[in-house]
């Protein structure tokens, strides 16, 4: 004896309109953005250009360039951050003294503003008064250099940012996951006499990778979506050599002020976006079906 | 007496291992902190060291008179605020209808607080900043606060699911049994028992406010109305060129509140997943 529930909708509206209103519609706006010709500060109308922003996109080679480094960005750092985390994940699940340290130490990265990382690193990369810089000299390892504005070090020197700022929430999860492995089965698999590599093999790591499937799958979307650290760091330099795409849509819409080119971009980053959520549900779906 | 000696061994690299990690993690914050209270001959030596021969609080008076920090903070302050009160006042309603009623709309909801986590927001800013300018509230704290409100939803409505999940049933009808209306049980039952779980979502929407800066940068136009880490960025000048004392004073003390309040709802947030492994 179920009767509609009205209270479900007076509870849901509060929250339901803003969303619909500032988040829903905007971004359906901004999706038929794309095909205008939308500029700042233009008098005539908006008119409809159909896929012209994305013929154009196909064309503009500092796009490509944006795209690439993207791409470089955001597995040059979700892998290395991966194997690191994995690593003080499995080392935080030991008994081991300082833990405690760890755990405190984690929370600065997580909790400090991306601007205040990226400034705080610029202090560390400086070529005279950085810390990293005076390292080297007391290693005797040579001059050091100037990380942030060389072309070769620039996109290396921000990943190693990226890695360090995304460190805590990646091993944290991956912590979490750990604690699911049944610790019964450790015992039994040392028991039977299996080394640690094989223990990881076949008792943690299946246990564990639903986990770092999904904190994997985030980490890659969120580090395509990046603005702030970058900005901050290099905004984008030298000669476009850490452009990722939002900074390159960035200087697109509010620089140049192409409203409809940098929608358009936009759009081939929730393309690509999808694809990546697609293939990870795909993977989810697989493996539950397998089980 | 084989597993006495590699556990040995063993421990020994995983302290080693650990020390790498604490150095990794730890060290940027102390040369910040170490760069703050340095005077400007210490800072200009072509030599860093790690202890301030000689600590001085003036990088921080300077900070001050050269950038509007306080103004600044208090924009901060009140963006954060509202967004955070707001967000939580119209999520926990939705929040416990998602959480209590299976429908198709607790469904869809569930569906765009995941797919939101992945939106690139510069698909979403430009329409915004379209719609904000019409409405005559570019540069205005009230425009930030509203964009703060719904960017802040998706993970408030997710943490507030989980703290309604944690509520037993049980108690909400045994309430019931005894003659309490819907909205009485709601609010003298559930409420209370829901109330750590809305402060700690309400503090977590607080520091993912006092930390943005992408939404701040394209909205607020004039140093008077900006927020603090879109004011930092000014000391960075052109080329890059700074004056690292003022910096990093500034930096520091603009990371302190989002600390605090961190280090107070962590638990709360990784929901217990460290406190298991971590605990001391």
């Amino acid at each position: 004896m179920k009767q509609p529930d009205h209270g479900a909708w007076f509870l849901v509206l509060p929250a339901l309109i803003p969303i619909l209103v500032l988040s829903v519609g905007p971004l359906l706006y901004g999706i038929s953005l794309a095909f205008t010709d939308s500029q700042a500060g233009r008098t005539e109308p908006t008119q409809w250009i159909g896929t012209l922003n994305f013929q154009d996109l196909l064309h503009d080679t500092l796009f490509w360039d944006s795209f690439r480094i993207g791409l470089l960005w955001a597995i040059g750092v979700t892998v290395p951050q991966f194997l690191l985390a994995l690593g003080l994940a499995l080392l935080l699940n030991q008994n081991l003294r300082f833990r405690w340290l760890a755990r405190a130490l984690a929370i600065i990265p997580w909790a400090m503003p991306e601007v205040v990382v990226g400034i705080m690193w610029r202090l560390v990369y400086n070529p005279d008064a950085g810390i990293l810089n005076e390292t080297i000299r007391d290693f005797g390892l040579g001059d050091g250099r100037d990380w942030l504005t060389g072309l070769a070090t620039a996109l290396p020197a921000v990943i190693v940012v990226g890695i360090w700022a995304g460190m805590p929430q990646t091993t944290v999860a991956l912590l979490a996951g750990l604690q699911n492995t049944p610790h019964e089965l450790h015992e039994a698999a040392a028991l039977d006499g299996a080394g640690a590599w094989r223990r990881f093999r076949t008792v943690t790591w299946p246990a564990l990778k639903p986990v770092a499937l999904a904190i994997t799958a985030l980490n890659l979307i969120w580090n395509v979506n990046s603005f702030a650290l970058v900005y901050v760091l290099t905004t984008g330099g030298p000669g476009g050599r850490t452009r990722l795409p939002m900074l390159f849509a960035y200087e697109e819409a509010f620089r140049y002020g192409q409203f409809g080119y940098a929608a358009a971009m936009g759009c081939i980053m929730v393309a690509v976006i999808s694809v990546m959520l697609a293939l990870y549900l795909v993977g989810r779906l697989k493996e539950g079906a397998e089980q | 007496m084989t597993t006495l000696r590699t556990s040995r061994s063993g421990r020994a690299g995983q302290y080693v291992a650990l020390l790498c990690y604490l150095v990794f993690l730890a060290f940027p914050f102390l040369w910040l902190i170490s760069t703050a209270f340095k005077p400007p001959r210490e800072l200009g030596s072509l030599h860093p060291t790690w202890i301030p021969n000689d600590p001085t609080l003036a990088n921080f008076r300077q900070a001050f008179d050269e950038q509007p920090l306080l103004q600044a903070a208090g924009n901060s302050l009140i963006a954060a605020l509202s967004a955070a009160l707001i967000a939580v006042v119209i999520a926990t309603p939705m929040a416990y209808a998602m959480a209590r009623n299976r429908n198709r709309l607790s469904a869809a909801a569930t569906g765009w607080v995941v797919v939101s986590q992945a939106f690139p927001f510069v698909l979403v800013i430009i329409p915004l900043f379209l719609i904000l300018k019409n409405l005559h509230l570019i540069n205005t704290l009230f425009g930030l606060i509203m964009v703060y409100v719904v960017w802040s939803l998706p993970f408030a409505l997710w943490m507030l699911v989980g703290y309604v999940r944690a509520v037993p049933r049980e108690l909400e009808e045994a309430a019931s049994v005894d003659g309490a209306g819907k909205l009485r049980t709601l609010v003298s039952v559930t409420a209370p028992l829901l109330a750590p779980g809305i402060v700690a979502t309400a503090l977590f929407a607080f520091i993912t406010a006092w930390n943005e800066f992408f939404f701040a940068l394209v909205l607020l136009k004039t140093p008077e109305k900006q927020t603090l880490p879109v004011v930092l960025t000014h000391f960075l000048g052109a080329e890059g060129v700074a004056d690292l004392g003022p910096l990093a004073a500034a930096a520091f003390l603009a990371t302190m509140p989002s600390l605090v309040i961190f280090a107070i709802i962590q638990k709360r947030i990784t929901g217990g997943m460290l406190t298991g492994a971590v605990k001391s």
